[in-house]
């Protein structure tokens, strides 16, 4: 197990900036996220720690050893791609087998290793199949089994979760999480889904444009965003937005409650909100509307589907947001600041 | 700080720039050896006097390009290269699109046809040509056979032996060798496209012939031009087919600037002079480059 | 009909039959000019197929119809081209520059079509078209310097010239074929086998070659095809007839002046023809599939 530490770490590709000077560390054995959008720099900042890519500028270093310039086979990382890379020419049990065979490990000690990773997994019947033969879950496994085969010091995964559908997706979640804290390895994790993200990491890192914009457990980016950015990349609907005197303030749509629903009254702020349209969606209601007092703002509320209170559209309605649920936002560079006084 | 350079691996193996230049350089050192070093020979040659008997390196700057000129051999050869380039490639071009029309269809036997419609194109040229040879025979050709049976004819009509039908002979036979070709890449092209398209005209309730004009030529047009790009590197610059049929005979009437480079400059010993009517494809194929380049740069085909 | 016919008026009986007019009106059409095609592609080795099994006074008489046997067929002029000519010679010859030829082309170009398809070169691009463009120099503009070439070297009259000049022809194209094998192999199988613990070449020799087979195998059908076809430095190069290959060989050996030994020479055509036809068919789909490649991910 080892710690993952990235120093001013930059990469450019011609003209194009891919990573703009991140710094990161990761904890011993724990579940790091990178997310962001396509494009914010996050799986080339996975590929020149795995050493795919060489860095620009800055310095790797993999349990406090300066690993920048080894190429990928000496820096004892595991590897799964969002493709699974499996190798179609061999069977299951070789594609398993290859990373020992790279390390000169002698066929019987191999074929114990094999039989051990392929047990983790639960894929021992499938050891002398080919990849086409599989289905997607079944690639998944075989692709992780090969990864943690040889014991890495740190894992990397890109976005391997997918190429499942919804279904599988939800279980190989489960699976790969469960595992990871079964051998407590050192895991950085690449996706683009926040839900992945925030229920699989110890902490995220949010990216956008080659830089970190936060980095912090799930609770924290979620409930005490940076910036602008991972407020409204983070939460579907994304938080709220609003205008006024020299700042920007928002709150998160379930916060927006209708009064007579919240316990707290008198800590609340108020709002007139006019609902155009509502969406029905089971276990809770999306609410389409604006805000009078500011500029007719819009903005969407979530009800959950313990608020039975019936709303009418195209009315204003009375709703409120608690004091300490609202996030301050500097008007210019849309950095996090203090709490202000709302005036009207 | 701003440097954009980024810093080499540790080891050499792992170095991007070091592999693409050791990959690189076989290739390109043989290339640069064995064609660029005989194409800038072939330039200095046609300014020299250079024979086999004479094989100094006098230059004589335009004396050769004059000489050549002057024969009136090549400037017929000159004439026929150009003339048979072009109809064989008309010939190719309409045979190849109606062939890959065809095989791109189910039908019973494909298999056969497939085979048969290839032997032109994959038999050796040389010995393809050969069958021709006897079946254009003054005496024994089975065509004149025919037509001596159903009675169109009642002398043999020495197809290689009369300048006329020698020239229509040569024609015919590099299209009848270059069509399986053309229509194998045609045929590529017709697979390309997307299934979509024929649907669509399915639906429109185009007919065939409409939608032949309006949509599958048309869609086709850079292919055709790929396989035209080959049929008419093959027509000018192989000289098999006029070797073997006629060796530019009778009386040169047949004669190409390949052929003609060969029996003035190999079997005559005429290298210099060789050179020089072999130059003259150049232009030719400077803008058959061209060509090519714009369709590379437009990244549909090749 | 006008666009304003609406679809009750349409009488549907009558789109119908003329529908299926048109679709046996289709076939037909297809089929007599697949027959068509058949018959004028395959007419001069059809019958160079009788004629090598007849008998001289049976082929020489101007009279006897030449698409049958009028005397009974003989196996005498494939004899005689098996055993008294030096056919076999030609054939060994061109299996030898065949083989050599293959290994040099796949030695050279598949590093180069490696480095042009993944090194991510600056000048990748450009370079991949002037290697293509190398192969619209023809042999015709080159024959006399490379002639005079081979003579300074000492290679004339032996198969070491066509050895050494063939590869002109096949490395470009060659480079080109295989830079879309490589493109179609995904990026991240190498990537993989390298975090796995290979080295770059490592990776390439385990996990990239295995995967170039098809590839590999269209350089090796181009490589023997050229061999076999190749002409004008085979006429130019060698002139004695124990280096020639099939292609000068046959032609050049089996016409001496006025005597023809036609029945041999139709079967030696016969019997290289048809099988490089076989393969090719067979192979067909990959080829086309091949060339695509090369295009679409050029």
């Amino acid at each position: 197990m080892a710690v993952v530490e990235v120093r001013d770490l930059r990469k450019e590709f011609g003209d194009v900036v891919a990573v703009d000077g991140v710094d990161l560390r990761s904890e011993e054995g724990e579940f790091l996220v990178l997310l962001g959008p396509s494009g914010c720099g996050k799986t080339t900042l996975l590929r020149m720690i795995a050493g795919l890519e060489q860095p620009t500028e800055g310095e790797i270093r993999i349990g406090d050893e300066d690993v920048s310039r080894l190429p990928p086979r000496a820096r004892r990382i595991a590897m799964v791609f969002q493709s699974y890379a499996l190798y179609p020419h061999m069977t299951v049990a070789n594609n398993i087998a290859f990373p020992l065979k790279a390390q000169g490990m002698d066929s019987e000690e191999r074929n114990q290793k094999v039989e051990w990773a392929a047990g983790l997994f639960g894929i021992e019947r499938l050891l002398q199949r080919r990849p086409r033969q599989l289905s997607g879950g079944e690639r998944q496994r075989v692709a992780l089994a090969r990864a943690l085969v040889r014991e890495p010091t740190v894992f990397l995964l890109d976005e391997p979760l997918s190429n499942l559908d919804a279904k599988l997706r939800a279980a190989a979640r489960d699976d790969l999480m469960e595992f990871q804290r079964r051998i407590g390895i050192t895991t950085i994790y690449v996706t683009h889904d926040q839900v992945e993200a925030m229920g699989m990491g110890d902490r995220i890192a949010v990216m956008d444009h080659g830089k970190i914009r936060q980095l912090g457990t799930p609770e924290e980016v979620y409930h005490h965003p940076a910036d602008v950015f991972v407020a409204q990349f983070l939460g579907s609907p994304p938080m709220n937005l609003l205008e006024t005197a020299g700042f920007l303030f928002g709150f998160r749509p379930e916060q927006f409650l209708p009064e007579g629903v919240a316990a707290d009254e008198g800590t609340r702020v108020p709002f007139t909100f006019h609902v155009n349209r509502i969406e029905y969606l089971g276990s809770e209601r999306f609410l389409y509307g604006f805000i009078r007092e500011y500029d007719e703002t819009r903005v969407i509320a979530m009800l959950p589907a313990t608020v039975t209170l019936p709303i009418s559209i195209d009315q204003d309605h009375k709703f409120s947001v608690a004091k300490d649920q609202l996030r301050f936002f500097d008007y210019d560079d849309g950095v996090k600041i203090a709490p202000q006084p709302l005036m009207r | 700080m701003t440097s954009t350079t980024t810093r080499p691996p540790r080891y050499l193996g792992d170095n991007p720039r070091f592999l693409a230049g050791l990959f690189m350089s076989p290739a390109v050192i043989y290339i640069i050896a064995l064609v660029g070093f005989p194409f800038v020979l072939a330039i200095i040659y046609a300014f020299t006097d250079i024979s086999t008997g004479n094989p100094d390196l006098e230059f004589v700057g335009w004396a050769t390009f004059r000489r050549v000129l002057a024969d009136p051999v090549f400037r017929g050869a000159l004439w026929n290269t150009f003339l048979f380039a072009v109809l064989a490639n008309v010939l190719v071009v309409i045979l190849a699109t109606a062939l890959a029309e065809i095989l791109i269809r189910d039908f019973k036997g494909k298999w056969l046809v497939r085979f048969l419609v290839l032997l032109p194109w994959v038999a050796p040229v040389s010995l393809a040509t050969i069958t021709w040879l006897w079946t254009l025979d003054s005496i024994f050709s089975p065509i004149d056979w025919v037509l001596r049976q159903v009675g169109v004819i009642t002398e043999n009509v020495y197809w290689l032996g009369r300048p006329g039908t020698a020239m229509t002979s040569v024609i015919a036979v590099q299209a009848w060798r270059i069509v399986p070709l053309a229509a194998v890449i045609v045929l590529a092209g017709l697979i390309a496209i997307p299934k979509d398209i024929n649907d669509a005209v399915a639906v429109d309730g185009a007919g065939f012939w409409r939608k032949m004009f309006q949509v599958t030529i048309p869609l086709l047009a850079p292919i055709i031009a790929v396989a035209v790009l080959f049929g008419v590197i093959l027509t000018i610059s192989d000289m098999s087919v006029v070797y073997v049929l006629t060796r530019g005979g009778p009386t040169n009437s047949t004669q190409v600037l390949s052929t003609w480079a060969f029996i003035k400059g190999i079997e005559g010993g005429a290298l210099a002079q060789g050179a020089a009517v072999a130059l003259f494809l150049l232009p030719v194929l400077i803008g058959i480059t061209a060509v090519v380049l714009r369709l590379a740069r437009r990244r549909e085909v090749l | 009909m006008t666009d304003t016919t609406t679809w009750a008026e349409t009488d549907v009986g009558a789109l119908q039959r003329q529908a299926d007019r048109r679709h046996r009106w289709g076939r037909i059409g297809l089929y007599s000019g697949a027959t068509l095609f058949a018959f004028l592609a395959a007419f001069p080795f059809s019958w160079a197929l009788i004629s090598m099994f007849k008998q001289s006074n049976d082929l020489y008489v101007k009279e006897n119809n030449p698409f049958w046997f009028n005397e009974a067929p003989t196996l005498e002029h494939l004899r005689l081209l098996f055993l008294e000519t030096n056919y076999l010679t030609f054939i060994r010859n061109t299996v030898l520059v065949g083989l050599a030829v293959t290994a040099i082309t796949l030695a050279i170009s598949l590093p180069a079509a490696y480095a042009l398809a993944r090194l991510r070169l600056r000048w990748g691009e450009r370079m991949g078209i002037a290697i293509f463009l190398v192969y619209l120099i023809p042999p015709t503009l080159l024959f006399i310097p490379m002639t005079r070439v081979i003579t300074s070297l000492g290679l004339q009259e032996s198969l070491l010239s066509l050895i050494l000049v063939y590869p002109t022809i096949t490395i470009p194209i060659s480079s080109w074929l295989l830079m879309g094998f490589f493109k179609g192999i995904p990026m991240d199988i190498e990537e993989q086998a390298m975090v796995d613990g290979h080295s770059r070449m490592g990776a390439i020799a385990r996990v990239v070659l295995p995967l170039m087979f098809p590839g590999i195998i269209a350089v090796v059908v181009f490589a023997f095809t050229l061999s076999s076809h190749e002409f004008i430095y085979a006429l130019a190069f060698n002139k004695s007839s124990a280096v020639k290959t099939i292609a000068t060989g046959v032609p050049t050996e089996l016409v001496r002046g006025d005597v023809f030994f036609w029945q041999s020479l139709q079967g030696a055509v016969i019997m290289i023809a048809v099988p490089i036809a076989l393969l090719f068919n067979a192979f067909l789909d990959r080829f086309i599939s091949g060339f695509t490649m090369g295009a679409v991910k050029g």
